[in-house]
Parts: structure tokens; sequence; C-alpha cells
């Protein structure tokens, strides 16, 4: 099992890097070095991994190694592999859609606030649909903020409302209405068999309905959520993971600046 | 006597728990004069009363719901349904099915005998007890023969919507070692004011608590249990708006632990303070009838609060949850008081609080099967990183002797877990509880030094909160924010509408057969 482990084959591949034909890199350029691990629903057993190797050549791995493996229940085994990638991507012509804006700090915010708008913003922001989890909108509402960074409750020039969770679309809107949101932020953690979909386009379809999806500035965010996502189900940003209040701050207050003509 | 590793003063800790009391004594003094539709419902149960009408609502809502109408739940279901099956002879799920089809009104029958009335029922509270009381042998006669695992019990959740993948799911857990199986309950199920009926295969990032669920999930877990020869106890969630339904169907279905706890859905689920206080006590009653251990949920409070900042926070829930479940009859060892261990991988000497917090906890309610739950704020999607936070997690977990030890999975925060996620996660704690099996029994900790001065701190800090909330009343505090920075008026929130006085014909026979009787026949 442990053939090639301390490999002294040459390299026969170019070793230099290539961002037309980039591929994964485990200790030498090129080399395509990647680790998996699966469970089959199979016994433990030469034939399972037989048919685990089988799987990695067909997913582009060259070289498949099973380095380890456990039946894990009657019928299901465990794999931990390693395989050479045979594909490639052209790096060079990538492009994501990014939230376009320059992220600023608590105070540099406020101040830009100051300047360019003139009054605090309102921001209204829950977890919304059945989803129980306070966990995101915690993070970019609460003053005390996540990692280091402060939340919107803690700036000068932002009035935030954190309604928390569970909260109904209705509840949302009405209360986005009466306390004249200029922007509403959506959190969804709870993303299995879609449900966040179907949460946020609801939503979406709720404001049109109302008249008031122009009127807002419309963020949803979550550990799954990207931008992409966002700006298909019609929203003006998304934020995913690795993405703090500086993050949504700035973007509310330059999207809500550039709407103002400022 | 007892000894601190820690160096406490547990005079301290008396006075704790003196004001924890207090506290409690306000709670129950309210509730004892009140109960709620879901307690009806529960009564119900116990009547006997299941299954669903041609709209799929359960039994028990049907009649609740109908003599609520009808403007006589102040009597409370016991008063009625004895009245009525005194009069017609019929069994109470024959009279609920009767209501549900609109063929009968049981508020407008002329009164028989209050004496007459009771008695009729009391083929019913006796069945049902019986059930109850047997189940519970059945478990202790389990754990005679075919034993059961070391504490802390290695406690694990499945997750997955189906009852019969959870099944799959959870025989795998308890082949690879798991001895607590924990069934997610769907999103949203706690706001539910009844509980789903019939076995599910549809829910989101959870599986429906129902009876037919449970009893599902206990003959899975007996089955695995004789065959890995151990005990496999399941574990589901008694808290939203259907505590004491849920408990109940719990008692009678053989499940063996309960996620239990008032406080958190007032604080995260916004649910009416007086509604679930009254719930729980009922529930709690239950439980500890049912020799179900119950969990609380003080690690809610660090998903949101700092763990560093606010450790004193979890500490005085603790101790208002271990009197509030003392009012309700329960004994220590069925206390699974809670606790996590979610500070910052990034503070300096994180572990040396985090232990001297984990050792407080276990020696201020030393019979206690204390809960510990896992890091789950600051993982990230970084496994590697994740299998560390979870190892260390571990460490502690067996050095303090908790009660039970809910496993981290490396892939929190990322998906809920795959089969193979609890195999290295249960691997990781047998390999840590094993290797390190004594070393909290053979170490002694520094006079006065890092974590000694920690645990006092927190303990003085938890013992000045109580202070606070005891001058002020649960209630009162509750709505100032006092606690878990969270407000929540009184008469806010979710299911105030289902609460209700009792008038002077209400009783429920339950309580006193039940509160701290621990299956006694």
């Amino acid at each position: 099992m442990s053939a090639g482990l301390y490999s002294m084959e040459a390299k026969d591949f170019d070793t230099n890097l290539d961002l037309t034909k980039v591929k994964p890199y485990g200790d030498t350029m090129n080399d395509g070095k990647t680790q998996l691990s699966f469970t089959l629903p199979v016994p433990a057993g030469d034939e399972g991994v037989e048919a685990a190797k089988q799987l990695l050549k067909k997913m582009g791995f060259e070289n498949p190694m099973v380095v380890f493996y456990k039946e894990l229940t009657e019928g299901f085994t465990f794999f931990n592999c390693y395989g050479s990638c045979t594909h490639t991507v052209d790096y060079t012509v990538i492009h994501v859609p990014k939230v376009e804006s320059n992220v600023m700090d608590m105070h540099e915010n406020d101040q830009y606030i100051k300047d360019h708008i003139g009054r605090k913003i309102v921001v209204v922001g829950a977890s919304t649909g059945t989803d129980a989890h306070t966990v995101g909108i915690d993070a970019i509402m609460n003053m005390k903020g996540y990692a280091g960074h402060y939340g919107l409750e803690r700036y000068e020039m932002i009035e935030a409302l954190n309604m928390g969770s569970q909260v109904p679309n209705e509840e949302f809107i009405a209360k986005a209405i009466e306390m004249k949101a200029d922007a509403l932020l959506v959190s969804q953690t709870v993303t299995q068999k879609d449900v966040h979909i179907k949460n946020l386009t609801e939503l979406v379809e709720m404001l049109e309905a109302e008249g008031l999806r122009d009127k807002v500035i419309l963020c949803c965010g979550g550990a799954r959520i990207t931008h992409e996502l966002a700006k298909e189900l019609g929203y003006d940003a998304g934020f995913g993971a690795n993405t703090y209040a500086d993050d949504v701050a700035s973007f509310i207050s330059e999207e809500l600046a550039r709407r103002m003509g400022k | 006597m007892n000894t601190s590793k820690l160096g406490i003063d547990f005079e301290k800790v008396a006075y704790g728990k003196r004001l924890a009391k207090k506290i409690s004594d306000e709670v129950e003094n309210f509730a004892k004069d009140y109960s709620t539709v879901t307690c009806e419902r529960t009564i119900c149960r116990l009547l006997g009363i299941d299954g669903v009408d041609e709209n799929d609502v359960p039994l028990p809502n049907v009649v609740v719901d109908f003599v609520k109408e009808k403007g006589r739940l102040n009597d409370g279901i016991m008063y009625i349904m004895g009245n009525a099956v005194a009069q017609l002879k019929k069994t109470p799920n024959e009279i609920a099915e009767q209501i549900a089809q609109g063929k009968l009104d049981i508020t407008t029958l002329p009164s028989v005998d209050e004496k007459q009335a009771r008695e009729s029922l009391q083929p019913y509270i006796d069945a049902s007890l019986k059930r109850i009381i047997d189940r519970r042998r059945k478990r202790e006669n389990y754990i005679e023969t075919i034993g059961e695992g070391e504490k802390p019990y290695l406690y694990i959740i499945v997750a997955t919507g189906n009852i019969y993948e959870v099944v799959i799911q959870a025989q795998a857990g308890a082949r690879q070692g798991a001895d607590i199986i924990a069934v997610i309950r769907t999103t949203g199920q706690s706001l539910l004011d009844y509980v789903p009926y019939g076995a599910t295969t549809e829910g989101f990032g959870g599986t429906f608590a129902t009876q037919e669920n449970f009893r599902i999930m206990r003959k899975a877990l007996d089955e695995v249990g004789e065959e890995v020869g151990r005990y496999i106890r399941l574990c589901n969630y008694c808290s939203g708006l259907c505590m004491p339904e849920i408990a109940v169907m719990g008692a009678l279905e053989g499940l063996d632990v309960m996620l239990n706890d008032a406080l958190y859905g007032i604080l995260f689920r916004d649910i009416n303070m007086k509604r679930t206080l009254i719930d729980q006590f009922f529930s709690r009653i239950i439980n500890g009838f049912a020799g179900i251990i119950i969990n609380t949920g003080e690690d809610n409070y660090l998903t949101t609060a700092d763990a560093f900042d606010e450790a004193h926070t979890v500490l005085a829930s603790d101790f208002i949850n271990e009197q509030l479940a003392f009012a309700a009859g329960m004994p220590e060892e069925q206390m699974g008081l809670g606790h996590a261990f979610e500070m910052d991988p990034q503070l300096k000497n994180g572990f040396l609080y985090e232990l001297a917090q984990a050792q407080l906890i276990r020696e201020i309610f030393p019979k206690a099967p204390i809960k510990y739950m896992p890091p789950t704020k600051f993982m990230t999607g970084n496994i590697f990183r994740g299998q560390i936070q979870d190892a260390l997690f571990n460490e502690i977990g067996i050095m303090t002797h908790q009660g039970l030890q809910l496993l981290g999975m490396m892939t929190e925060a990322i998906h809920t877990p795959f089969m193979s996620d609890r195999y290295v996660s249960i691997e990781n704690a047998r390999y840590i509880f094993n290797n390190m099996h004594d070393l909290g029994d053979d170490i002694e900790f520094k006079k006065d030094g890092i974590m000694q001065t920690r645990a006092k701190k927190v303990l003085d800090d938890a013992v000045n909160l109580l202070e606070r909330m005891q001058s002020e009343g649960l209630f009162s505090a509750l709505e100032k924010g006092i606690f878990g920075d969270v407000k929540r008026p009184r008469d806010g929130g979710k299911g105030l509408q289902g609460v209700f006085e009792k008038s002077e014909h209400y009783y429920n026979p339950f309580i006193d057969l039940m509160k701290g009787k621990g299956g006694k026949e």
C-alpha cells in the first residue's frame, strides 16, 4: 500500500508553472498530487480497494493509491486515497463576479457615511424562514462582531436592528417598512435540500410585490452563499465564508452613496 | 466532604445554590396556578389519546382546541374528560375520535359526581404509568445485563431527515463506539404547537420528533446494543412549544436523554417565558419519573456571547437549571447540566481556562452527568485544525470526568456529518479517553495558578450575577436582558396564547404521581 511513498522515479513531466494549465501541487510543480477521502457502500477488502482505485481513475487520477481503509459499519468502507490529477484548468481566463467595493474598517466607514450620506444608514437583519441559526447574522451585526471585526451595531453611523432567527419574511418586510430601512441583510445557515434558495427567492418576490425591491439594498449571507448565487436570485450582493461586517458595511455605504448620486 | 482541586470556596457554592433556589421558587410559585395547551395535550396522551384526524391534526390537539374554543380549558382536560368517560362509558381515545368527527361536545354533558369522574380515569392513568415504569425497567435491565459504555458517554448526532436513513447512521455510530445517539430535529419543529404523527422521511436539517420515530429508533438501538454488548441511549429534544408532550412520548417509548431547557427557548427561540417555564416544570417531572437524563442548553449562550467573558453566565444558568430540576423532583443523577468548549483558539492559555471551567462545573455539581459541548463557533472549514480542536476538547472531557461528551465533528460548519466524519470523531475520542484515562486523577492544579485563579473568578462572577437575578426575579431579569444580553418581554414571544389560569375544578394527578417518584410503583 505504501509503494511510491519515497518514490525515486524520474519526474517525466514539465515542472514549469503554466497558468493556462494549472493542476494540484504536492511537492513538485505539476505533480498533480491530491488527497481524497470518501466512503463507498461496499464491504472492506481487496474488491473494495480496487473499486476505490477504479473510481479514482475515472475521476482523472493517475497512480491511484488507497493508503487507509476501514469498514465503518457493515457494507460501508471509508477510504483515504492519493492520486495524481491529470486534468488542468486555465487560470488566465477565469472571471468570478465579486462584490465591488473598497473594504473599509469601522472608523473609515463611519467617516465615509458622514461625508457621503450625511445621515445614519438603517440596516435590518435577520435569519429568516425556519432557519434557527443566528451565528451568521450575529457575526455581522452584533456589537462585538466576529474575529476582531466589529459588528454593525457598533458603527456610529449605522442604525442596526438584528431581528434574530426564524423571522418570517412577512415580519421582516414589515419591520423594514416601519424602520425605513436602507438595507436588508438576510442570513441563511441551513442549506439542506436548498431550503435557503426557496426562502431567499420568496423574499425577493414579496419585496417586488410590495414595490420595495428597488428601494432597499438587499444582501444575503451565509457559509454556502456566493455573490454569484445572490445576484442570480435577485440580490444586490452575497457574502459567503470569510467575509465580515467590514465587507458588508462597506458595500452598503458605497452602494447607497452611488444610488443617492453622491 | 467536598474537596476541590481548584481551591474553590464551597461556602460560596452553597450560597450560589441558595440564591438559585430562591429564583426557582419564584418560578414554581407562579407556575402552579397555570397550565398550558401542551400540558393539557400531555394529559390527553397520558390518558391514551393518540392518532390524528382526517386532516392530520393530532387528536390531543383536537380535544384541547375543542375544549379551549368552548371556553372550558381552565377546568382542565382531566376534569372534562373524567366527566365524559364516566357519562359515556367510552375510552378517552374513543371520545377524542368522536370529537374529531364532530359528533360529540363533551363540554355540554351533564356533570357526574366529581369523585366518580376522577375514578373513571384511574385505569388509564394506571396503564400509562405502568407503561412508563416498564420502559424504565427495561432500560435498567439492559444496563444490568448487557452493560453500558464508560463515562464520558460518547454522544453523537444524526440528522438526515429520513428516519430510516437515521437508523442506518445511528447503528453505524453505535458499532463505532457511540453510547448516545441524538436525532436532531427538523429546523422549526420547536415552534410547532403540535407534535407531528407517524414515521417521517422528510425534514430540513433534521428529522421530525414523532412518537413513531422514537419507537423505530428505540428498536434499532436495542438491536445494535445487543449486538455490540452495550446499551445505546437515545436522545431527542424536549424543547420548544411541546416540551411535556415530547417528554411523555419519550417516556412511553424508552428515550434516555432529552434536551430540556426553558431558558434556551426564551432567549434563542423567543418562546414566551411564562409558557415555557410552565411547560418545563411538567416536562421535567415526567423526565424525572421516566429516568431520562435532561440536557440543559447553556452551550448556546456561547455561540453568541464570548466564552471567556461570559463563562459565569453559563455557570449561573447551571445553578438555576439545577434548582428548577430539583423543583420538579428530578434527582441529580439525571441533570445533564450544560457547558461548552468555545473559546477562541487564538486565545493564549485558552486550554487552561477551558480546563479550569470544566473542572469547576464538575466540582460544583459532583453527581450530575455534566454535558460537555464541542467547539462549533470557531470551526472554520479547516478540518485539519478542527480535528485538533476536537482533540483538545476530548482531553478536557476525560480529565474532568464529564458525563456526556457531545463529540465534535471536524466538518462542523460545512455539512451535517458524513458517516465517515463520525468515525473520525469517535476514533479521536476513544484514543484520547483511553490514552489519557487517569490523567485527571493523577495531577493537581498549582495553588493560585492560572487555573485556580480563573475558576475563582468565574464562580465569583456567577454568584454576583445570581445575586442580581435573585433581587430582580427571573422574569424581570429576562426582561431587562440581565441574562445572556437578550431582552425578552414577559408577555411577548411565541406561545403565550396557550397559557391559562387553572379554575377551582382543575386537577392534574400526574404531578403528584410522578414528581420525585423516579419510576417507583
